[in-house]
This record gives C-alpha cells, sequence and structure tokens, in this order.
C-alpha cells in the first residue's frame, strides 16, 4: 500500500451563488504522478487553488503529510512543501531567471533585515548557497545559459522550465503544475514530459492539470476527473478512460 | 435636537459640493487608472473666474439681479475650466498614457503646483470676498436655520449629479465612456475613439468642478489661490470612500462624508468630554475613510475584485 | 570597473565630500552649506521613502509623519518644553523606534489595499498626525500647537555641542559645518544599509512582492511581513532625519510636515530614478538645491533685466519648479538616473 501523501475530504468551495467545488475528496500517494483533467469549467483550477492556499476552501479536511493545511495562508503552505506554477505564467518578468529561482529559496532561507544590514558572516554564507542552489536548479531544469536574462526576455518554453525551477527552490514535496504544456509544440511537450518524469524519480511527487488527455494518459500514475465542481472518477488511466460518466462529461461539454 | 438637525444640514450642503467634485476625480479614475491632483486646481479657477467676470461687470456699472450675475459668471467660468482640464489632459497625462501610474501622478503634482501660482499672478496671495450680490435669507427647518442659497446649491448639485448619471447611462457618449472604462483596448476595437472619449471625461469633470468652485466660494463667501487643495483632497477622499471610478459610488460618499464631517464637528467635544474640540473636524474625513476601507478595501460600492490566480 | 578605479573613484568622492563644506562657505556662503545640510536630510527620507515605493511598490503620501514624528520625540525630550534634557544619542534611536513603530500601526491596517487606495490612506494617516500636532495643546500642552516647539537641544557629547562654533587648530568650524560631517556619516550608514537590504534576501522579496504579489505568496513569502517590513523600515530612516532635523533647526513645528513636504519626497523618488540608490540620492540632492538656485538668481535677474521686480520671486520659483516637474516627467518618466532595470522596462514599454 502506498504512502498517501495529501488528503482532503469533503472540500467545499463557493463563489456567491456558483458552487465551485462540491464535496471533493481525493488523495495523493507520495511518489505518484497524479493528474486532474475535467472539461472547462469544471473546477480544476479552483480545486489548484485551494490545495496551494490561494483560495480558504468553506469546508472540508486537508491533510498533507501529517499536518493539517485546511485554510492554511500560501505561505504555511508553501513552507508545509507543495509548490506551484500557473497557467498563465506568472514570473517575476524584470527579474533575472537566477533571481527568480533564488525568490524560490525564501522559504528556506532565514537572513532576517538586521542581518542583511550587518552582512554578517552566517548570512553571506546563507546568500552564497541560495546563489548555488538557484544555479544548480537552473541546470536542472535546462536553463542556465539564461541564467542572466530578464524573465521577461525568455522564450515561452524557457519561461515554463524556469517557472518549475522557482518551485522547486522551495524544495516541495508535492509540485503542483497547471497546464504546464499549454502552448507548447510537441517537441517542447516531450521534453516537458521528460522533466516531469525526471522530477518525480527524483522524489518530488507531481500534481498536474492538463488538458492534453493523451500526455496525461501516458503520463499519470493516476487520474482525477471534476465535472461541475464534483469528482465524477479517479483510478489507473485505462479505468478512467473507460468509465461511461467520463465519456459523457466530456462528450456533453463538446456537444453543449 | 436642534444642533443635529442643523449639522445634518450643513453637511448635507457640504457633501453634495464633495460630491460634485468627487464626480470629477472619480470620471478620471473610472477612463484611465489616474488621480487627477490638479482637479481641486480646477475647482479653485472656477471660483476665481467667476469672481473676476462678477467684479467687472459690476465695475462696468452692470446691475442685475444677483442670481443672473453669477449665471452670467457661470457662462463663462465653466468654459473656462473645461478648457483648463482638457489642456490638463493633453500636456500633462496624454503623453504618459502608457507610462507607469507614478509618472502622471507626479506631472499631475507639478501642474497643480503650477496653476497655483499662476493663480496667485492673476489673483493675489489674499483672500478675495465673493462680492455682496447673493441673496442670504434663511429657512427655518426643524428648529435648524439653511440660507436659500445652501438650498439652491444642494438643489443644483442634484440636478447635476442626475443629469450626468443620465449622460452616462443614457446617451451614446456614455456608453462609450462605459465601454472605455471597462477595457480601452477593446473599446477602441469597437470604433471608440479613446482619446476623444478621455477628453470628453476630463472636460464634463471640470465643468463640474466649475460649478463646485462657485459654491464653495459662495458658500464660504471667499476663494483663494489655495482653497482648491483641501476640498480637493476631500472630494478625492469621499470618491475612495465610495469607490473609486464609481459614480453613485462619488456622490454615496461625497455625501455621507459631509454628514459625518459636520457632525462629528458639532458632537466630538462632547465624544470626547472635552479632550478634543471642533479644531479636529479634519480627521474626520480621513479617520472614517481609513475605518471604511479596512472592513471594504474597495470602498462602499466599489466592486470587489477577486484574485485571480 | 576594476578594483583599483573603484578605489580611486572611492577616494575622489570621499576628498571632494570632505571638503565641500568649505568650498563652499569660503565661495557662497554658510547659507548654502546649510542648503546641502538640508540636502542630506532629504537624501536620507528619500531614501527611506525609497524602501517602501521604489523596493517594494507601496506608493505612501504621508511618509512625513515619520519624519514628524522623529522630531518631535527629539525636542520633547530634548527642549526647555518640558525641561527634559536627553542625550542625542537616546533620543535619535528612540524616535527612530517610535516612527518604526508608527509605520508598523499604520501598515498593519492597510494590508489589503492596493495602490491608489493605498496612496489615499497614507495620505490621511500623514494629515491625521499633522492635525494631532497642530492641536494637542489643549486640554493638555503636548505639542505647544501650531507655534511649535523651540530651543530644542542641538546635538552634544560630552561637552561638544554641534551647536556651537568650534575653533579646531586654525579651523574655525561653525554649526553647519558640524552637522555637514554628522549628516554625512549618518547619509553614508543610510545609503549602506538600503543598498545592503536591496540585494539581500528581504530586497528580493520586496521586488518580487512589487512585480507579483500572487506569485510572490506562492512562492511562500509571507506578504504581510514583508509589507510591513518595508514600511518599519522606511519610516525608520524618516524617524533619524526627523531628530537630526530638530537638533539642527533648533525649532520645529506642525507646518514643517505638511502634505506637499511628503509629494516633495516622493517626487525626488521619482525624478531621481525610483528603486535606484544613486537616482534617489540625486533627486534628494537636485530637489533641494535647485529652488534655492532660484531664489537666488530670479530676483536679481529681473532686476538686472527689466530693472524692477515683474514677478515676485518666490512666486516665479514655485512656478518653475512646478514645470520643471511636469516637463521631467513627460520627457524623462524613467527620472533622471534610473537603474538599468527599469531602464530597460521603459525600453520595453515605450516599444509597446
Amino acid at each position: 500500500m502506498a504512502e498517501v501523501l495529501l488528503k482532503i475530504e469533503g472540500i467545499h468551495k463557493r463563489f456567491g451563488g456558483l458552487h465551485a467545488l462540491n464535496n471533493v475528496a481525493l488523495h495523493i500517494n507520495k511518489g505518484e504522478i497524479y493528474g486532474l483533467i475535467g472539461p472547462n469549467g469544471a473546477g480544476k483550477t479552483t480545486l489548484f487553488n485551494v490545495l496551494t492556499g490561494l483560495y480558504t476552501p468553506d469546508e472540508g479536511q486537508f491533510t498533507f503529510d501529517g499536518i493539517d493545511l485546511f485554510r492554511a495562508p500560501p505561505h504555511i503552505v508553501v513552507s508545509g512543501g507543495i509548490a506551484r506554477t500557473f497557467q498563465n505564467i506568472r514570473l517575476f518578468h524584470e527579474m533575472t531567471a537566477l533571481e527568480n529561482v533564488m525568490v524560490g529559496r525564501h522559504i528556506r532561507s532565514k537572513a532576517n533585515a538586521l542581518g542583511a544590514v550587518l552582512r554578517t558572516k552566517s548570512v553571506r554564507q546563507e546568500e552564497a548557497a541560495i546563489e548555488a542552489k538557484a544555479w544548480e536548479l537552473l541546470r536542472y531544469v535546462g536553463i542556465e545559459d539564461v541564467a542572466y536574462e530578464r524573465a521577461r526576455n525568455l522564450s515561452y518554453g524557457h519561461q515554463r522550465r524556469l517557472e518549475i525551477a522557482r518551485a522547486l527552490a522551495t524544495e516541495p514535496k508535492l509540485l503542483a503544475l497547471d497546464e504546464p504544456a499549454a502552448g507548447m509544440n510537441p517537441s517542447e511537450t516531450e521534453g516537458l514530459k521528460a522533466l516531469m518524469e525526471k522530477i518525480r524519480n527524483d522524489g518530488v511527487t507531481v500534481l498536474l492539470i492538463e488538458h492534453d488527455v493523451k500526455l496525461m494518459m501516458g503520463l499519470c500514475d493516476r487520474i482525477a476527473v471534476l465535472d461541475y465542481g464534483k469528482k465524477i472518477a479517479e483510478g489507473v488511466p485505462e479505468v478512467v478512460r473507460k468509465d461511461p460518466k467520463v465519456i459523457e462529461a466530456y462528450l456533453g461539454a463538446a456537444h453543449s | 435636537m436642534d444642533i443635529f438637525v442643523q449639522q445634518i444640514l450643513n453637511g448635507l450642503v457640504l457633501g453634495s459640493i464633495y460630491a460634485l467634485i468627487a464626480l470629477g476625480y472619480t470620471m478620471v479614475y473610472g477612463i484611465m487608472g489616474l488621480i487627477n491632483f490638479a482637479h481641486g486646481e480646477v475647482v479653485m479657477f472656477g471660483a476665481m473666474v467667476t469672481i473676476t467676470v462678477i467684479s467687472a461687470m459690476t465695475n462696468a456699472g452692470i446691475h442685475l439681479p444677483g442670481g443672473a450675475m453669477v449665471l452670467i459668471a457661470l457662462m463663462v467660468a465653466i468654459p473656462a475650466c473645461m478648457l483648463l482640464g482638457f489642456t490638463i489632459e493633453r500636456v500633462a497625462y496624454r503623453p504618459l498614457r502608457n507610462a507607469p501610474k507614478l509618472a502622471p501622478l507626479i506631472t499631475a503634482i507639478g501642474l497643480s503646483i503650477v496653476l497655483q501660482q499662476v493663480a496667485i499672478l492673476i489673483w493675489g496671495r489674499n483672500y478675495i470676498p465673493f462680492p455682496p450680490i447673493l441673496n442670504h435669507d434663511t429657512i427655518d427647518i426643524f428648529g435648524a436655520t439653511i440660507t436659500q442659497l445652501q438650498v439652491l446649491i444642494v438643489i443644483l448639485c442634484l440636478v447635476l449629479m442626475a443629469g450626468l448619471l443620465l449622460v452616462v447611462e443614457k446617451t451614446k457618449l456614455g456608453r462609450a465612456m462605459r465601454a472605455t472604462s471597462q477595457n480601452p483596448g477593446v473599446a477602441g476595437l469597437m470604433g471608440v475613439n479613446v482619446n476623444t472619449i478621455v477628453s470628453a471625461t476630463f472636460v464634463m469633470g471640470s465643468g463640474l468642478g466649475a460649478v463646485a468652485g462657485v459654491m464653495v466660494a459662495t458658500n464660504y463667501d471667499q476663494a483663494h489661490y489655495y482653497m482648491g487643495f483641501m476640498i480637493g483632497l476631500k472630494a478625492f477622499t469621499a470618491a475612495v470612500l465610495g469607490g473609486i471610478g464609481n459614480l453613485g459610488g462619488a456622490v454615496a460618499g461625497g455625501i455621507l462624508l459631509g454628514i459625518i464631517e459636520s457632525l462629528g464637528a458639532g458632537y466630538i467635544g462632547d465624544l470626547t468630554g472635552g479632550f478634543l474640540g471642533s479644531n479636529y473636524q479634519d480627521i474626520f474625513a480621513f479617520a472614517v475613510l481609513i475605518v471604511v476601507l479596512i472592513f471594504r478595501p474597495s470602498g462602499l460600492l466599489g466592486e470587489k475584485i477577486a484574485d485571480r490566480a | 570597473m576594476t578594483s583599483n578605479k573603484k578605489l580611486g573613484t572611492f577616494l575622489a568622492s570621499a576628498i571632494v565630500l570632505a571638503v565641500l563644506p568649505f568650498v563652499v562657505s569660503g565661495t557662497l556662503g554658510n547659507a548654502w552649506v546649510r542648503t546641502i545640510d538640508f540636502a542630506l536630510l532629504y537624501v536620507m527620507l528619500a531614501l527611506g521613502l525609497n524602501i517602501v515605493v521604489g523596493f517594494a511598490g507601496l506608493l505612501d503620501l504621508g511618509f512625513i509623519a515619520f519624519y514628524a514624528v522623529g522630531a518631535y520625540t527629539f525636542a520633547l525630550l530634548g527642549s526647555p518644553h518640558f525641561g527634559i534634557h536627553l542625550p542625542f544619542y537616546i533620543t535619535i534611536p528612540l524616535g527612530a523606534g517610535f516612527a518604526a513603530l508608527f509605520g508598523i500601526l499604520l501598515g498593519t491596517p492597510v494590508l489589503k489595499l492596493k495602490g491608489d487606495y493605498l496612496a489615499i490612506v497614507t495620505l490621511g494617516f500623514g494629515e491625521i498626525v499633522r492635525i494631532f500636532m497642530n492641536n494637542l495643546n489643549a486640554p493638555i500642552n503636548i505639542t505647544n500647537g501650531p507655534q511649535g516647539i523651540n530651543l530644542v537641544d542641538p546635538i552634544q557629547f560630552a561637552g561638544f555641542s554641534l551647536g556651537k562654533v568650534t575653533q579646531i587648530g586654525s579651523f574655525t568650524l561653525n554649526p553647519v559645518h558640524l552637522y555637514y560631517y554628522m549628516f554625512l556619516a549618518l547619509t553614508v550608514l543610510v545609503v549602506i544599509m538600503v543598498s545592503r537590504l536591496q540585494h539581500s534576501r528581504i530586497g528580493r522579496a520586496w521586488v518580487a512582492m512589487r512585480e507579483d504579489y500572487i506569485a510572490a505568496s506562492a512562492m511562500g513569502l509571507n506578504i504581510r511581513n514583508i509589507k510591513l517590513l518595508a514600511f518599519a523600515l522606511g519610516a525608520l530612516s524618516g524617524g533619524v532625519a526627523g531628530g537630526l532635523f530638530a537638533a539642527f533647526q533648533g525649532f520645529i513645528s506642525p507646518e514643517s510636515f505638511s502634505l506637499l513636504e511628503s509629494i516633495m519626497i516622493l517626487a525626488m523618488v521619482v525624478l531621481g530614478g525610483m528603486g535606484h540608490i544613486p537616482g534617489v540620492i540625486l533627486g534628494a540632492v537636485v530637489l533641494t538645491i535647485a529652488p534655492e538656485i532660484l531664489r537666488d538668481v530670479i530676483g536679481p535677474l529681473q532686476m538686472h533685466t527689466f530693472g524692477r521686480m515683474i514677478v515676485d520671486p518666490e512666486n516665479a520659483r514655485m512656478l518653475l519648479f512646478g514645470l520643471a516637474m511636469v516637463v521631467m516627467m513627460l520627457t524623462r518618466p524613467e527620472g533622471m538616473w534610473p537603474s538599468k532595470r527599469r531602464q530597460a522596462e521603459f525600453d520595453d514599454a515605450k516599444k509597446g
């Protein structure tokens, strides 16, 4: 039996009259690549935002690696070990790629204002370590040659990779990726797929939202399907694919 | 009780003037997302020009009923302020439309200083009394007194505000303004001439400002080169209080602010056991603003903008 | 730059800064040294505000309130007003501490506010502080109201006072000279402080928050603490400058802490080059010195050209000053001396 890393139960989220998440429960096991799919407006991104602390759920339970994260603010969620990327890339555009990743180290470093002003030995060492780690991560995702470029000027594919490096800098146990392959060509997508597998093999669990169902089927260990704020199916890709409810949700959405 | 009614009435007069000026701020903000810091100076110019025209008429031996004199003077002051507002936008804001927000804020402040200094050049540094041509007869309401002039001010404010709302809601120009405020890029693509709309917004706001300036001057019986500063600040506060960019919010915020200020000035002594006196009146505007924004960060009637991830 | 060249630049600027007050008082007179002293105070203030506006991207229009808190702390604890005469090495840190506390006090309720809402609230806060200073003379006289506080103690230490003419060998040092060196030393400290902050974990967090606070919080940055830290540290510099101002001037009143002053400091930051320390210093110096030059030039120029005063010099000075602000922003919205990064941002914006 695999070890459970993340577990939510009975999660509800409402926006005014819209019941965006309705009694959602799921668990993610350590070391797997877990996919979240569903038609547009099914509540994937809302769930994603709940899991990463950006939205506070109205009801439910949320535990992660033994700690209670229900309604925890983002910085607690991140320090607990969940990091994310954004569907519409949100880098710090005027910072260099290297600096972007260094910001990701914030939560794993300690220097306070006084230390920064006095520039004590421990602060200098920490700063050097931050930079070294940032370089390491840029190499890890394969974009160290653009370290000194401003994020704004990077190609789309590089921006995606940079966002992943920045998220990895927080040393997550769970890396949550919101449509990382959106807008990529097939060869870039292949590269990304390899990167995600590498990340998983290095011990980081991956949560993935993606429209590209083919990519998801080939990559994910397990998949959950959302429709109208409810989880309608969950399981290994081969089973989910044949689930009549899933087929109906997708066909229904396509025909409406 | 009398004090209470009296302060409410005073607050209503003050508040309608705030509201009229607040509309100028909020319209510009709604369209361009910019604090037009120089709007207070437009209000000041409205008052100054009106006084100048009235004095000129009196000196030329023209003696008409007070109301008619003010009306004639307004016929000069309103277009003058409209021209001023138009020019301000063309010179100081339009070239910076795509620059970061702080740049136009600084030009606005610079312009504000320039306009004050120009006013000193023309009218000097002293208080200028409003010519004694207006009737200051009073009316008693529930034991409180209000001048007929003040009643007129409130009514005129309400009419002008209603007129503006009508223009914005019902006319083609108004529709174009609303479209531009929601998304200038798309409005442009849909054939709206954004430059024209922005100019129209400044012109309309400045026209209202001119009228408000005259009201301030008649209400306090004087005008001064620096008068636009505090009243502009209060009016802007009112606009933010109501939810900046929202016309109804500006009106509600203005009237609310006027009444709170005036009640506060009347009762602060009692509330604090005599510790604080009415010289703390100005604190109310800001204190109320801060309290409201803590609970409603987008103002009373402002839209709640959800953070999108 | 090679390290030799760097050292050379450093030594050259050190020598220039060291002899500057004597050159100026010898050629232009002591009044100009006084202006330079004020320029240094404004540099400290502008660098403090730059933390809030330039680094953290929070528009603060009430910054002068912190200057006021520092000045009043110093004056109330070092003047005949209460008959208390604490030494400066207690009152200045105390004033800075109070100012920082006020910064947090202001920052806490406005954490959720953005952009112009924040601007107007900080403006209101500044006005509230000023109104209290103006009126807290009754029923208990705390601030002495609009009259302000007189005979504030100068900076003095072990029988040595910066407020008295001092003779060192054949050198005669006026108070303006003595204060110059003290202000210069503290300005250098502030410069070191802000530049080290900027290039630290904290500085990166401010920039990240300024650029995209949602992404920043998703990276685990505690936005609340980072904002409060910016407010507190900015206020701290303002408080130090305020204490120095009170000692230097010997007199303070609410008039010195008006909204216009807040706006001037903001203008120094923006006109100089927001977020860029050398630019902000330049902005503060230019905006302090330029009006004084205009004051000296406009009157005589008119007399010389027209034989009489056509425009009141004070009037003309402010007029030109306002115009310069407008023209400067229109021609160089990025400021006189922006950082390379900011220059690039503006170039991008121009390209569309």
